[in-house]
């Protein structure tokens, strides 16, 4: 158990140093695409809310993971989609 | 077998959130880079989907469209000016996922351990996961509660002004103290499940209670702060499910929400817990309005405005939210079209907490199609001021205060802001004489060499379009 603990901590600390690393390069110019592209990946979360709510039983944490379907769909989907808006706008003035 | 399929595509799709982000460090690579991170999504719904021992697909396809059809209505619909609220509610969104999502294992987790034959004399739950269940819904309740007053308050339906009241921190730490007595409940005794809804209760009125007595201007720190959360929380969830993925990417959310935030509280030289818990208001010390402005404030119409025009060589445009307000972004762009075509070099001065996010005024500026090359950061343009013709500051004023740097005692002393009165001549754009979100009167209107352009923004910019052509 610990061991599992102690890897799954180990990816989270590296993981935070990768994001320091590349987000620091972000331009203020890009920080609101940023704000809301990288709020779409932390919609991730869909994965779990997707087993929660595909299990056989209905129980309530099947209805509980589909609203966090809904929820994390509407972060997921909405976040890509309008930071795309806002991107397209800055390349074609580039 | 498949749960190393599953495993090495959540690896891809960590990769391509990663270069995805990456792509984002040059408008030029952008586009392509948001693809990435979406591409990533993708993959790893679709592995999920069809591995993850997922049996019945009704709710999900449900749940997936209808997500999806507000999410898209959402994106596609805004207007560029109300994108802060817009990302305040994704944020939001995502943290009410997140606290979902881990109260489902926990019941689950509950319920497959009363029902496996008992191994020994009791069925005990992982630490890891019980830790990070309440750790979940902790941060995401904040994140959602939080997110959804900032984006009431940005979108004018509760007041944007602060709200105080006292023993408002007494009351925020008694808060936070039980939801944490309640979480070494819930890792005490997880059978008593509710336990964990009363957690996510408390932290709920929490998060109202934390966002309330922000006040307008300092919402893109809190903004980033919630940012950074919703990553804090997607990475809790992934302890609980032990999946990679979801620890990978929210940190990476995490961590950017963070730099973000420490940006913009560097950018008011104010620390973090000065704009949590801080009460901005100014010194009894400083002079009033009338002091200050007191017959001095020299008014000019746009006809006087225009010639001065003219003649400048270098203008520089400093945007405030009150351009976001005056939605003046496109008259922006025509006039500075205009003075390009005379032969006037302009470029704007772009102040990192200008408006209600990280980046705000850049997105409004692209959307007017003005290229993000003429957009100058603070310290880039700064130097540049003494070799400007003319500043014309239209929506912003503390940003614009000198006094953050002659007057130690000032609520924005230290700050570091756009030299403008250095500029041969200053044009401020304003409604009226009314303070910034700090309340302190700003000199810079009764200097020598500023005139003063009262009107709404959008109107002022056409008028002097107008004007300009006149000549």
């Amino acid at each position: 158990m610990m061991v599992m603990f102690v890897s799954a901590l180990t990816i989270f600390v590296l993981a935070v140093f990768v994001g320091f690393e590349v987000i620091t390069k972000v331009p203020p110019t890009l920080h609101t695409p940023l704000m809301s592209g990288s709020n779409a990946i932390s919609g991730i979360t869909l994965i779990g809310a997707l087993i929660s709510a595909g299990t056989e039983q209905r129980d309530l944490a099947t209805w509980l993971g589909f609203v966090a379907v809904v929820f994390a769909t509407i972060n997921v989907v909405g976040g890509f989609l309008v930071t795309h808006r806002m991107l397209e706008m800055f390349r074609k003035r580039g | 077998m498949h749960e190393a399929i599953v495993n090495i595509s959540y690896l891809v799709a960590a990769v391509l959130f990663i270069f995805g982000l990456k792509g984002l460090s040059h408008p030029r690579t952008a586009v392509r880079g948001n693809l990435l991170g979406a591409l990533g999504m993708l993959l790893a719904v679709v592995v999920t989907l069809l591995w993850q021992g997922i049996v019945r697909y009704e709710l999900i396809i449900a749940g997936l469209v209808i997500g999806a059809g507000i999410g898209a209505i959402l994106a596609v619909k805004i207007a560029m000016t109300a994108m802060p609220q817009l990302v305040a509610m994704f944020n939001g969104f995502g943290g009410g996922a997140s606290v979902l999502v881990a109260g489902a294992a926990l019941l689950e987790a509950v319920l497959i351990a009363e029902s496996a034959p008992e191994i020994g004399e009791a069925q005990v739950l992982p630490l890891q996961l019980l830790v990070a269940t309440v750790a979940s819904g902790i941060i995401g309740a904040v994140t959602f509660w939080g997110s959804f007053v900032a984006f009431g308050k940005l979108q004018g339906v509760i007041s944007e002004k602060s709200v105080v009241f006292g023993g408002q921190q007494a009351i925020n730490a008694v808060l936070f103290a039980v939801a944490v007595l309640l979480g070494v409940l819930v890792v005490w005794n997880p059978e008593a499940t509710y336990v964990y809804w009363i957690l996510v209760v408390v932290a709920s009125v929490l998060g109202i209670l934390l966002v309330i007595p922000i006040g307008g201007a300092d919402m893109p720190v809190v903004i980033a702060l919630l940012n950074s959360y919703s990553g804090l929380a997607a990475a809790a969830t992934g302890f609980v499910l032990s999946n990679n993925v979801l620890i990978i990417a929210g940190s990476l959310v995490g961590a950017s929400g963070l730099i973000l935030t420490r940006i913009m509280c560097r950018a008011m030289n104010r620390s973090l817990t000065n704009v949590l818990f801080g009460v901005m208001a100014p010194s009894e010390a400083g002079p009033s309005a009338d002091q200050v402005y007191g017959g001095k404030v020299k008014s000019a119409s746009a006809e006087e405005i225009a010639m001065v025009l003219e003649s400048a060589r270098r203008v520089v445009i400093v945007p405030g939210y009150g351009m976001a307000v005056a939605q003046a972004q496109h008259a922006v762009r025509d006039l500075t079209s205009l003075l390009e075509n005379r032969g006037t070099e302009v470029e704007f001065g772009i102040h990192p907490v200008a408006g209600r996010m990280p980046g705000h005024m850049n997105v409004l500026l692209a959307e007017a199609d003005i290229s993000y090359e003429k957009l100058k950061e603070l310290d880039d343009v700064n130097p540049t001021f003494a070799q400007t013709d003319v500043a014309i500051i239209i929506g912003a004023n503390d940003v614009v205060n000198p006094v953050a740097r002659t007057d130690p005692h000032s609520p924005i002393a230290g700050m570091p802001i756009l030299e403008v009165d250095k500029a041969k001549t200053v044009v401020v754009i304003k409604r009226s004489l009314s303070p910034g979100f700090a309340g302190i009167p700003n000199p810079l209107f009764t200097a020598d060499n500023t005139l003063m352009f009262f009107n709404d923004g959008q109107k002022a910019i056409r008028e002097l379009i107008a004007a300009v052509k006149e000549l």
